[in-house]
C-alpha cells in the first residue's frame, strides 16, 4: 500500500499496540525525473528472493555438470521438480504446454520462494499488490494475445456472445481477471503477513515458543503453496481457454 | 467532555466500517465448506480420482475465496491507507 497516508493511519490507528510492524518502510528516497523514486522493503525482499533462486539455480547446474552421465542427489531432486512442474502443465494445457511452460513454471517458482520467504524472516514480496499486480497484468497479456493471435478478427465475435446485449459485461469481465488474480494472491499472502506481525507484537513472551511455528506452516508454507498452485493454475486455465478449439 | 477531532471520528468510524467489511468472509466460508463436502463425497464415491478432485476443489475454493478477499481488502485499505484521512486532516 502507498507509504504516506498509510504510515499516517498505521500509526493513528495502531497506537498503543506496541511495536506492530509489518508495513512497507522506504530505506532510500531519491528523486528521478521529476518523482520521488524510494528503494522500499519489497524491492529489497525481492532481490533477496531472486537471488536465492539464482544461487540455487547455479548450485544445481555446478552439480549437474559435474558428473551428468551418473546423476547424484541433487539432479534427481531437480529431475523430480521440473518434471512435476511439467507434468502439472501438461496436464491443464494438453498440447498448448511447450509454449508455456517456460512462463509459467517460472512464475510458479518466483511466487514459491516469495511466499515462503516469510519465514525466513522476509517481508514476502507478493505482500505486495504492486508485485502480484505486475504478475496478473504479464498474464493478461499473454491471455490477450492468446486470444488475439489465435482467433483473429473472430476474437471480436467472441466479445458479444451469447447475446449482443452480454458486450460491456464480457469486457467487464476481461478487464476483471488481473485484478481478481492479483488481489487473490495479495490478500492470502498480506493476511498472513498481518497474522504474524500482529501476534509477534501483541502476545506475551510464551505465547511465542512454537506457536508461531504453526501459524507459519499455516500462513506461509500451506497458503502458499495452494495460492501458487491456484495462480500459476488460473494463468493456464485463462490462456488455455482463448484458443479456438 | 473531551472534543472529537476530525481524525478520531473518521478512525472510529473506520474501524466500524473494516469490521463490517470483514462480514463478507460468511459466503466463502460457506461456499468453500460446500465445495470441501461434495469433494470428499465425491472422493468416497470415486476413490482412484483422487488426485483430479483435489486439485478441482482447491481451484474452485480460491475462486470462492475472492469475494471475501475483496471485504479483507476493504478492511485494510480503511484501516491501514484510509483515502480519508489525509482529506480531511
Amino acid at each position: 500500500m502507498g507509504n504516506g497516508a498509510a504510515g499516517l493511519a498505521g500509526r493513528l490507528l495502531l497506537d498503543g499496540g506496541g511495536d506492530v510492524d509489518f508495513f512497507i518502510h522506504s530505506y532510500l528516497e531519491f528523486p528521478l525525473f521529476g518523482t520521488t523514486v524510494s528503494i522500499n522493503t519489497t524491492m529489497v525482499c525481492t532481490v533477496i528472493v531472486c537471488l536465492a533462486i539464482l544461487v540455487l539455480c547455479l548450485i544445481l547446474r555446478h552439480e549437474i555438470m559435474k558428473d551428468y552421465d551418473e546423476p547424484n542427489t541433487l539432479q534427481n531432486i531437480a529431475e523430480l521438480l521440473v518434471e512435476f512442474l511439467d507434468g502439472m502443465v501438461e496436464g491443464s494445457m494438453g498440447k498448448h504446454a511447450p509454449k508455456y511452460r517456460n512462463y509459467v513454471e517460472m512464475l510458479m517458482i518466483f511466487i514459491i520462494f516469495s511466499n515462503t520467504s516469510g519465514l525466513f524472516g522476509l517481508r514476502p514480496p507478493t505482500a505486495d499488490f504492486a508485485t502480484t499486480f505486475a504478475m496478473a497484468l504479464i498474464t493478461f497479456f499473454l491471455i490477450e494475445y492468446a486470444w488475439i493471435r489465435y482467433n483473429g478478427i473472430a476474437f471480436v465475435k467472441d466479445l458479444f456472445e451469447p447475446f449482443p446485449i452480454f458486450f460491456p459485461v464480457n469486457v467487464i469481465s476481461e478487464f476483471a481477471t488481473p485484478v481478481s488474480m492479483s488481489l487473490r494472491l495479495f490478500g492470502n499472502v498480506l493476511s498472513g503477513t498481518i497474522m504474524l506481525g500482529l501476534w509477534y507484537a501483541l502476545m506475551p513472551w510464551f505465547a511465542k515458543i512454537g506457536i508461531p511455528a504453526a501459524l507459519h506452516g499455516y500462513f506461509d508454507l500451506f497458503s502458499g503453496a495452494i495460492q501458487t498452485y491456484v495462480f500459476g493454475m488460473l494463468t493456464m486455465t485463462f490462456v488455455t481457454d482463448k484458443y479456438p478449439d | 467532555m473531551t472534543q472529537i477531532t476530525n481524525a478520531a471520528l473518521i478512525a472510529a468510524c473506520s474501524c466500524i466500517g473494516a469490521g463490517l467489511a470483514v462480514i463478507a468472509g460468511i459466503g466463502p466460508g460457506v461456499g468453500q465448506g460446500i465445495a470441501a463436502g461434495y469433494g470428499a463425497s465425491a472422493v468416497g464415491r470415486n476413490p482412484g480420482a483422487r488426485g483430479d478432485i483435489t486439485s478441482t476443489m482447491l481451484l474452485g475454493q480460491a475462486v470462492a475465496e475472492t469475494t471475501g478477499l475483496y471485504g479483507l481488502v476493504v478492511a485494510l485499505i480503511l484501516l491501514y491507507a484510509n483515502p480519508m484521512l489525509s482529506k480531511f486532516m
